[in-house]
């Protein structure tokens, strides 16, 4: 039976390849998406661990809430996302340079 | 098992607000080819009634939904000043809208429903409903800064508002999984009974406190994390950033109140201390950087992080007092940008945006009443007596000083004083240079100069009488505290 701190390690360590994902990705704005979606899935991992191991079920209700506004945030990501294309006919990082100072 | 549903009437302006984006929506897309005006005219109406609901409601306290949903002066004070910003935005922002082919109604809806994400902020007593009313906030703002599709640079100040806005939304969340971690409830007030056990020392507890102050900070738009704030500003249409700078901020001063007063207040020591550090940076970064700028809404931009400086100073000192000024300049900060950027948006036409300082040149003798509302503006955020932006950052200092913190004051005045230089540039440009040639006519907008004379002119009267709207400040953080 793993322990609750083996849970809370693993989304640490989800959560923390997310936010370089996001610091460190030169490339590509997709990419840029799954690591911010892969941050918010390790706080559910968090969420789900404390649940089970408190029992309280309000962390697990929580997740669901979570699933569902990281759905919706995707849904507008992308649509950004094309509208941005269609303008700049790009989605590497590098060239999203038109503001700066 | 009591019933959940009791006291629902007092999520009655929530509702209302609600109901009203939904009925917008709907009539916009029957009518709107006949009755151009008709989403305007609507959001207008649901302002109106939900302040008429807020007023029904004003001093009642109590909470609804098992707990979820907090009734009290400080969510009735927030609800009003966003409903005022929200007004003021649509007046403003009209005929920019109209001449860039945006005034349509999807732009309202997203306003209302921005403005609902932020009412149930300021109400929410449990930290699903926090994140939810802060998602419906930042998800309608992503989608009304890359509204104005065509344009580079507002699609692009729209995906870089996302990312940045996504990884704020993860940290806090980072933050709220711990909280509920240590305490076992996602309840406020559950997790303040929960911490009176928990000590500073606690590894958990810092890390908890560390995630969901930067959460707050990326929201506020302190420093180190304002990077997205001066291109989202600058890249946003003017009429888009013009809400920007309005209720959003009243939102994330509620999170304050509701995360780190309703819920953490027994483990202050632990949250002063990154907010000195947000102070000090804030009032730096916002205030120096703000002088190499060229182009007026990146320098605005820099000036509200100057101004969060500020507002987190009356944070820090975490006294009743502190956190009336900081809410009384929350107010102020609106107040103001709502003048700033409505100045913007009062001299652009359809192709030409206003932006860049050297559009003001000589508005003094182009036209001289602008010209004067943009004085006292300027006056105000650099904090120049009689206007209100002086007494408002008397009153967060006076209470740093009660609070002990004679050092963190000192450099915030020094700091004040450096940012007074760029916004007297602006006066020094409108007064005293020659207009340029190019110039296009400043256009007729008489509606909106009326609300911006009376929004100018408020500045003045609030500073040398600011007893009234302090004294409102007080009463709605008494409760909370």
């Amino acid at each position: 039976m793993p322990t609750l701190s083996s849970y809370l390690i693993l989304a640490a360590l989800l959560f923390s390849i997310g936010v370089i994902g996001i610091f460190l990705n030169r490339k590509n704005v997709i990419i840029l998406l799954m690591a911010i979606e892969l941050m918010l899935l390790a706080v559910n991992i968090n969420l789900v661990a404390f649940s089970y191991y408190l029992g309280n079920l309000a962390g697990q209700i929580f997740v669901f809430f979570i699933l569902t506004v990281a759905a919706a945030e995707a849904a507008i990501g992308l649509a950004i996302l094309v509208v941005y294309f269609r303008n700049r006919h790009s989605i590497n990082v590098d060239d999203i340079d038109e503001l700066r100072g | 098992m009591t019933d959940i549903t009791a006291h629902w009437t007092l999520a009655l302006p929530e509702i209302w607000v609600l109901s009203m984006a939904c009925v917008t929506l709907l009539a916009d897309l029957f009518f709107a080819e006949k009755l151009r005006d008709i989403a305007a005219v609507l959001t207008g109406l649901t302002l109106l009634g939900a302040a008429v609901l807020t007023f029904m409601l004003m001093g009642q306290r109590g909470t609804a939904f098992a707990g979820m949903f907090i009734a009290d002066p400080f969510a009735n004070v927030i609800n009003l000043f966003s409903y005022l910003a929200v007004f003021l935005v649509v007046i403003y922002s009209g005929r920019y809208l109209r001449e860039r082919g945006l005034y349509r109604g999807e732009v309202f809806v997203l306003l209302l429903f921005a403005l609902l994400g932020v009412m149930i902020m300021a109400s929410g007593g449990n930290l699903l409903t926090i994140y939810l009313g802060l998602e419906l906030l930042a998800l309608s703002q992503y989608a009304l800064v890359a509204m104005y599709r065509d344009s580079l640079m507002a699609t692009e100040a729209g995906l870089k508002y996302f990312v940045l806005g996504a990884l704020a939304s993860g940290l806090l969340l980072y933050g709220m999984s711990l909280l509920y971690g240590l305490t076992g409830s996602l309840d406020v007030r559950d997790i303040a009974a929960g911490l009176v056990n928990v000590t500073g020392a606690n590894l958990v507890l810092v890390f908890a406190m560390v995630f969901i102050t930067a959460g707050i900070a990326f929201k506020l738009g302190a420093a180190p994390f304002h990077m997205w704030l001066p291109d989202v500003y600058q890249g946003a249409p003017t009429a888009i950033t013009l809400f920007l700078a309005s209720a959003p901020k009243l939102g994330a001063f509620a999170l304050i109140i509701r995360l780190l007063v309703d819920g953490s207040y027994g483990v202050m020591a632990v949250w002063q201390q990154i907010f000195i550090v947000l102070a000090i940076a804030s009032l730096v970064v916002g205030n120096v950087i703000a002088i190499a700028q060229g182009n007026i809404k990146r320098m605005l931009a820099y000036s509200t992080v100057g101004h969060v400086g500020f507002l987190a100073l009356g944070v820090l000192a975490g006294t009743l007092n502190g956190l009336a000024s900081a809410l009384f300049y929350t107010v102020v900060y609106v107040l103001m940008s709502l003048a700033g950027f409505g100045m913007i948006l009062l001299l652009t036409r359809a192709d030409f945006e206003a932006e860049r300082i050297d559009d003001f040149k000589g508005l003094a003798r182009r036209k001289p009443w602008y010209a004067a509302m943009m004085l006292i503006i300027m006056f105000s955020m650099a904090g120049v007596p009689p206007t209100v932006g002086f007494y408002a950052k008397l009153a967060v200092f006076q209470a740093v000083i009660e609070a002990g913190y004679v050092w963190v004051a000192v450099i915030g005045v020094l700091l004040a004083v450096i940012g007074a230089f760029y916004y007297l540039r602006v006066i020094k440009v409108m007064y005293f240079d020659a207009p340029e040639d190019a110039a296009p006519e400043i256009a007729r907008d008489d509606v909106a100069a009326a609300f911006m004379s009376v929004n100018s002119v408020a500045l003045l009267i609030l500073g040398i009488l600011p007893g009234p709207l302090m004294a409102f400040c007080i009463y709605a953080l008494q409760g909370v505290i």
